[in-house]
């Protein structure tokens, strides 16, 4: 086994690195065909346009990594938008505003971590309660979509932070980006984050090692509800409104994105790094098909449907191949 | 542990049973499947909770209420099934929940660098950076051991850990067993393995039905002695297989034959015939192919070379379902992982295999069902002989003899039985022994793997003997002994160290 080429990429790379693949030959392939795909600001947009997605996949990481999933984040990012929306207008300050939307998505998430947990009910189901939970709220709070016109929030949203060469990102991109190395960090240097894996691995051996197996299964969906409402304030700043109808079906791109990164549905397998570069391909081909022009953007949906066959075909074969190093 | 008491649903699986445990001391826990003991060893670990009586550790009176509890308390334990997690590396399960942290973060280079001390310690040597998956069984056990010894325990329960080494892993064990025993940690082991149990232990706890039957000082207690205290009688069943002295000679018509089957990294290309009504042993070290063997001939992996022919036409191998359809039948040695559907019932175990052989169309009168999984509770002597206990809640011999019984319900015609004794007690393996000679005195071929080579000659009537992925040698007859058998494994040395 260590005599193996030293220079081979370790199997559980692979995906990952399929997924830079893809993402590489994509974007290639843009460059070649359309004139000013090359940019930086191509680039820079694929994130501004997506940083709430990022974030999403994030939380959505941490769950599947224990084998589970979280079907809820598209209507609770909904319903942070719209408690966002409403408490702007009713006068709050930003910062009490913000604090209601985390503490809502983070609470919603603990809920159904516990539930999950303590009952032992399959994930998908819970978390299904979840998703039509959250979407009525957003109704209950008002049928129509309601305008954020607070000007500390338009300002942070408008922002740009200039990169060089005209290329410039918003402020939400570096949110993204900063809860992305969190992500990281705590799944690679932190108890919780190594158990995380252990309970996707094996919960029985999890446990029977003495760790803290609870704890980390509910808490991957406090992270998860913790970043559909951070999705939902990036969310709320690139649409400067909240709706109810926002972010429909956005778990399932969410998951998508996920599994094409290449994290095991199965769990104990997968990065968050991986995950941002499934968004990014998932972003890639929407840009691709509004370059296209004459093409319908369910395009993309085609296509994001292709890849994700792909991937977990590809997953299939490491997998039987035995999780080598 | 005084007089520990706890219950299932519709078990009750040990009953005010004391127990102590000394500090520098080897202390074996004997018993028969479902006598206790696996039940014991959790509720000392904290993953049971005792109803009544009460665990003291060091004269203090504990209870726990996790194992992370009892780890805390100087309790490790290593289970008989490999507990890590395969998809985490090895440093890792060494040390996970424990690992050397600075400010809060976890040090990667520190948790290498003491995974690799501990590893060092139990003469392991492997990269501690490496996916602990892509090691054998074996090499997981003594990582199990590693992690065992990173809490400074000062009681190590070891349940069964010696069923998946060989020879000289466990000898390796030995020596470290007996390096923390003299350090003062008490060590609670079970093996079935009575020769291991008499050179490690200094004392016996025998217990049975979830009761106490005694606690003996090891030389005090000969082996008989034991073995009349774990099953409660004396050893008929066994000896009446150990008296099957004369060997069928192969009938006439040949039910399986492999013509130069071989797959490439599995096991060379061999030819093997069987024939009806003989038990075929196959032995060799652990990783000598006997298991690619036996996966070969149910075609549960696929062959790059020569065919199979069973009663006379061969077989195009698609998966084992191409042999199922033709009566061969297959029973794991990971009755874990594939076998039993642990949340479903005895009945339903029993059925689910005979409807699948009926095909879906045809459903079985429930009271043909009740009458078979009678009769199969029965003919295997199966406990709690209650058909709707559900399979996770029984013992791991009672639960073989459930999978034995579901192949059997489908009545086969070749039965190929992988390690069908690992972790199980005397008294039940030599059930299993008998049920294996009645059915090739019925008529059935069968396919015996076994690790210990006593077992394999007492029940085969030919003995093919792999060593390094290829077939050996074949013994028939009155020269199948466990000397001949050893001295074919034997006849080149064995290139030593199995892990690296």
């Amino acid at each position: 086994m260590t005599a193996m080429a030293p220079t081979r990429i370790p199997r559980r790379f692979l995906p990952v690195v399929a997924t830079f693949a893809v993402f590489v030959l994509t974007f290639g392939a843009g460059s070649v065909r359309y004139e000013g795909f090359a940019s930086g600001q191509v680039v820079a947009n694929l994130f501004i346009d997506n940083a709430h997605l990022i974030v999403l996949a994030v939380g959505m990481t941490f769950v599947i990594l224990t084998g589970g999933i979280d079907l809820s984040v598209g209507s609770v990012l909904a319903l942070s938008t719209m408690i966002a929306a409403a408490t702007l207008q009713a006068g709050w300050p930003v910062w009490l505003s913000v604090l209601a939307v985390l503490a809502s998505g983070s609470t919603l998430g603990l809920l159904m971590g516990l539930v999950i947990h303590h009952f032992q009910v399959q994930p998908f189901i819970v978390t299904l309660a979840g998703m039509f939970l959250a979407r009525g709220l957003c109704f209950l709070i008002s049928v129509e979509s309601v305008s954020i016109k607070d000007p500390a929030f338009r300002a942070a949203a408008t922002d740009t932070i200039g990169l060089g060469g005209g290329v410039v990102i918003t402020y939400a991109v570096v949110v993204a980006l900063l809860v992305l190395v969190a992500g990281a960090y705590v799944l690679h240097l932190t108890r919780f984050g190594r158990t995380v894996y252990a309970v996707g691995g094996s919960e029985s051996s999890a446990r029977l090692m003495g760790l803290a197996t609870g704890r980390a299964k509910v808490g991957v969906y406090v992270v998860s509800g913790f970043c559909s409402a951070l999705g939902g304030l990036l969310f709320g700043l690139y649409m400067l409104s909240g709706y109810g109808l926002h972010a429909v079906g956005m778990e399932l791109d969410v998951i998508a994105a996920v599994v094409i990164g290449g994290t095991l549905l199965a769990g104990g397998v997968g990065y968050v790094a991986g995950s941002l570069v499934g968004v990014l391909v998932l972003g890639t081909v929407q840009t691709l098909i509004s370059f296209e022009g004459t093409l319908s953007s369910w395009w993309t949906k085609i296509v994001i449907g292709v890849l994700l066959l792909a991937f977990i075909a590809l997953q299939r074969l490491i997998v039987r191949r035995g999780p080598g190093t | 542990m005084r007089g520990i008491s706890i219950g299932f649903p519709g078990v009750k699986a040990l009953s005010a049973v004391d127990f102590r445990l000394f500090p520098g001391e080897v202390h074996a826990l004997m018993g028969e499947n479902g006598a206790g003991k696996s039940t014991l060893i959790k509720t000392l670990t904290g993953v049971h909770t005792h109803n009544t009586g009460e665990i003291r550790l060091d004269g203090a009176q504990v209870s726990f209420t996790g194992p992370g509890q009892a780890q805390e308390a100087g309790i490790a334990t290593v289970y008989q099934e490999v507990n890590l997690c395969a998809n985490l590396s090895v440093a890792e399960n060494i040390l996970l929940g424990r690992e050397p942290r600075r400010f809060g973060r976890i040090d990667g280079k520190a948790t290498r660098a003491r995974a690799a001390e501990l590893l060092a310690r139990i003469g392991l040597a492997i990269d501690p950076g490496s996916t602990l998956g892509s090691h054998p069984i074996a090499v997981q056990q003594l990582v199990a051991i590693a992690r065992a010894l990173t809490v400074d325990a000062r009681v190590l329960v070891l349940d069964e850990p010696t069923s998946s080494l060989d020879a000289e892993e466990v000898a390796e064990l030995f020596r470290i067993l007996r390096v923390l025993r003299d350090d003062g940690v008490a060590i609670l082991f079970v093996s079935h393995f009575l020769d291991q149990v008499y050179e490690i232990s200094d004392r016996m706890t025998v217990l049975r039905n979830g009761r106490l039957v005694g606690e003996w000082r090891t030389e005090e207690l000969d082996r008989m002695a034991l073995v009349s205290a774990m099953i409660g009688r004396e050893l008929g069943a066994l000896a009446e297989v150990e008296r099957r002295g004369e060997r069928h000679s192969p009938g006439a018509d040949v039910v399986l034959r492999a013509e130069g089957v071989g797959r490439a990294g599995a096991i060379a290309p061999f030819d093997l015939d069987l024939h009806a009504g003989e038990v075929v042993g196959l032995a060799g070290l652990l990783g000598s192919g006997r298991t690619e063997l036996a996966r070969l001939l149910f075609g549960a992996d696929r062959a790059d070379t020569g065919r199979l022919v069973v009663g006379g036409t061969p077989v195009r191998v698609r998966g084992p379902r191409s042999l199922i359809a033709r009566g061969v039948a297959f029973s794991s040695e990971d009755r874990k992982a594939d076998g039993l559907v642990a949340d479903l019932t005895i009945r339903d175990n029993l059925v689910l295999a005979l409807q699948a052989a009926r095909g879906w169309a045809r459903p079985i009168p429930r009271r043909t069902a009740d009458a078979l999984v009678a009769e199969f509770i029965g003919k295997l002597d199966i406990r709690p002989a209650d058909p709707d206990a559900v399979i996770g809640t029984l013992s791991g011999g009672n639960q073989q003899k459930v999978l034995l019984a579901r192949w059997l319900v489908t009545r086969p015609k070749v039965l190929i039985l992988d390690e069908p004794t690992r972790g199980i007690d005397v008294g039940a393996k030599a059930q299993i022994q008998k049920v294996v000679a009645d059915l090739a005195a019925d008529g059935m071929a069968v396919v015996f793997i076994s690790a210990e080579l006593e077992e394999v000659v007492r029940v085969s009537d030919r003995v093919v003997v792999l060593r390094d992925r290829r077939v050996v040698g074949e013994l028939r007859g009155g020269e199948v002994t466990v000397d001949a058998v050893m001295t074919r494994i034997a006849a080149h040395p064995e290139p030593t160290a199995v892990a690296g």
